[in-house]
């Protein structure tokens, strides 16, 4: 019964949680000037907690997470285009199609050491990005998919030019999926996962199916990965290359090591955090900003990236 | 038809060049370095300074651009990358990307982002074709030129490899780094000595291939993904692994720019991610080892 409770209480929600949820929330409403910030800032944390659901809990180093957030995007934009304008049939296609291409690249994932993993995950990005530059009847190709009009949210409430709307519906999208997340790695799906990623031989032999266990987390991150693209899509309209570009990949790797791996708020963290570095930097010097943020990842790794964030640690050792 | 298999080990040649060193890091020290190709870069932008502020001749710029780079990765290996083999992958890769951007971005602010070219002596200019019809071989002589050198420097590390004392420290060093050492093999020595040369044929290789690859800031993040396909398709245990991987890569990505020209690199990606499914590890691995 103690041991349970031990377990247990890592799953409850602290009252802080409440408090941030509902400060996202009023941010739109006190702030309007902000509410495009608060909508990319939903829509990349959303992504990277998806990204943690592989990383920090399953332990399989990605370079290609950006493959199925560009391929959500491109399929909520062209579904919007040629099928249907409403929001949420969109979203939830986009989910389904980007979960069912993370269940069949699951297949690549599950075999190698790092370094193959590393190259299928990046190759298969690449080779989505390859795709979309070359069917561009279907695509845009170099110039994008301009053209998409979405529909009114749940058929009320349109889009308005200052994005109230679209931070409000992402900010719900990333609420539901989070709930959904938290659920599941506080469940001894969940437990099995960490037990792999600390160490696969152990668990195998204590009887976890490691092999169904990756595939499934993947299928489920590719799943959510797509929603953000999905919402990136139909919030600004438009979906070019640039959603499934390598500098997408290696960004939201970034976020989600500054806010803290293996926790579902690192990626909300890291995802303010780097946005408004972002913010600031590029308003100093906007054509350098890849160095900062390349000396920023230099300084991570030599510092500790654990202890970044969470000044409580700095002491201990 | 021979001329694109003529072109295809060209570019072999050239990558195997480039990515030796890195298949020489990470099967030394597990490290997986995505920095490799600044290195690349350095050395390419060297010669193309070399040549144009100081008026060096071109043969003069390719050892003074492996030196250049060896030495900068000496330093480097020195003060920044040691600390990183016992960090676990996924730093490596962080630190490693962050090394790349800021080389990308140190470039494009000291030099400008447009793309910077070698002028190459007359008597590299040339063309020579042989035969005709389908068979007729058209050989630039650059090319040739570089098929000669790389194929120069092959035989020559894989002389160095099995025949030398280093060579089989090296090995032994690659095989298992902590019985090594119990040995009596300088560990770290033998490790820098590699990094640096590693480094140094890369700079080597950005400053032969500154002409075939083209040279502008993004060359680190361009050519990456060619540089780790050599690597884990090649294996990390020999340099006959590499230079198969690396030829092969070379032959698929002219023969399928050539063939089918509207899915670009995509036959290459494709290629790879077939590999690698069937050979994870590789396909020209070693039995034993690790």
């Amino acid at each position: 019964m103690e041991y349970q409770s031990t377990l247990l209480r890592r799953a409850r929600w602290r009252p802080w949680e409440f408090a941030l949820w509902a400060a996202a929330f009023a941010v739109p409403l006190v702030f309007p000037s902000r509410a495009l910030m608060v909508n990319e800032i939903a829509i990349v944390a959303l992504f990277a907690m998806s990204l943690d659901l592989v990383l920090g809990y399953a332990g399989v180093v990605s370079l290609g997470h950006a493959a199925f957030f560009g391929f959500g995007a491109y399929t909520a934009a062209l579904f919007a285009k040629h099928v249907m304008p409403d929001p949420a049939v969109g979203l939830a296609v986009a989910i389904v199609l980007s979960a069912l291409l993370g269940a069949l690249a699951s297949l690549t994932i599950l075999r190698g050491s790092d370094l193959t993993r590393l190259m299928v995950t990046l190759g298969t990005a690449l080779l989505l990005l390859e795709l979309a530059n070359k069917l561009d009847w279907l695509t845009g190709g170099a110039d994008g998919l301009q053209g998409v009009v979405m529909g009114p949210v749940l058929g009320r409430f349109e889009f308005d030019l200052y994005g109230q709307t679209a931070a409000w519906y992402s900010l719900a999208v990333m609420l539901l999926l989070f709930l959904l997340m938290r659920r599941l790695v506080h469940s001894p799906f969940g437990a099995t996962l960490e037990a792999i990623r600390d160490n696969r031989l152990r668990a195998a032999a204590i009887g976890v199916p490691v092999v169904a266990r990756l595939a499934v987390i993947y299928t489920v991150a590719a799943g959510i990965a797509g929603a953000a693209g999905a919402l990136l899509a139909q919030t600004t309209g438009f979906a070019s290359l640039d959603v499934l570009a390598f500098d997408r990949s290696a960004d939201v790797l970034l976020m989600l090591v500054i806010g803290g791996v293996g926790w579902l708020y690192g990626g909300v963290a890291g995802a303010i955090v780097f946005k408004l570095l972002q913010d600031w930097l590029s308003s100093v010097t906007p054509q350098y900003w890849m160095f900062w943020i390349g000396l920023l990842l230099v300084l991570l790794v030599l510092v500790g990236r654990e202890r970044l964030l969470r000044p409580w640690t700095w002491r201990r050792r | 038809m021979l001329t694109i298999l003529f072109d295809g080990i060209a570019y072999g040649m050239l990558l195997f060049v480039l990515a030796v060193g890195l298949a020489v890091t990470l099967g030394l020290m597990n490290f997986i370095n995505l920095a490799h190709g600044a290195f690349a870069m350095a050395g390419g932008y060297l010669t193309v300074f070399a040549m144009q502020k100081a008026g060096l001749p071109f043969l003069a710029c390719l050892p003074l651009a492996f030196v250049a780079t060896a030495l900068a990765g000496a330093l480097l290996e020195r003060t920044l990358y040691r600390p990183m083999y016992a960090k676990p992958h996924l730093d490596q890769v962080l630190f490693s990307i962050g090394l790349a951007f800021m080389a990308v971005a140190g470039v494009d602010y000291f030099v400008g982002s447009s793309q910077q070219n070698v002028h190459l002596p007359g008597w590299l200019r040339g063309r020579t074709e042989i035969g005709e019809g389908a068979l007729m071989l058209g050989m630039g002589h650059y090319r040739l030129f570089i098929i000669a050198v790389c194929a120069l420097l092959a035989v020559a590390l894989q002389l160095v490899l099995t025949r030398t004392r280093f060579g089989s420290r090296l090995r032994a060093a690659v095989d298992d780094p902590r019985v090594a050492a119990g040995l009596g093999i300088n560990v770290n020595a033998v490790f820098l000595l590699t990094f640096a040369t590693g480094s140094g044929l890369a700079g080597l290789g950005g400053a032969l291939g500154a002409e075939i690859l083209g040279l502008d800031p993004t060359f680190p993040l361009k050519y990456m993904i060619y540089f780790l396909i050599v690597v884990a398709v090649g294996g990390t245990s020999s340099i006959t692994g590499p230079l198969a991987a690396a030829l092969l890569l070379g032959i698929a990505d002219v023969a399928g720019k050539y063939f089918i020209p509207k899915m670009g690199a995509f036959t290459v990606y494709l290629l790879m991610i077939l590999i690698l499914l069937y050979r994870p590890q590789g396909l020209f691995v070693r039995r034993g080892g690790r």
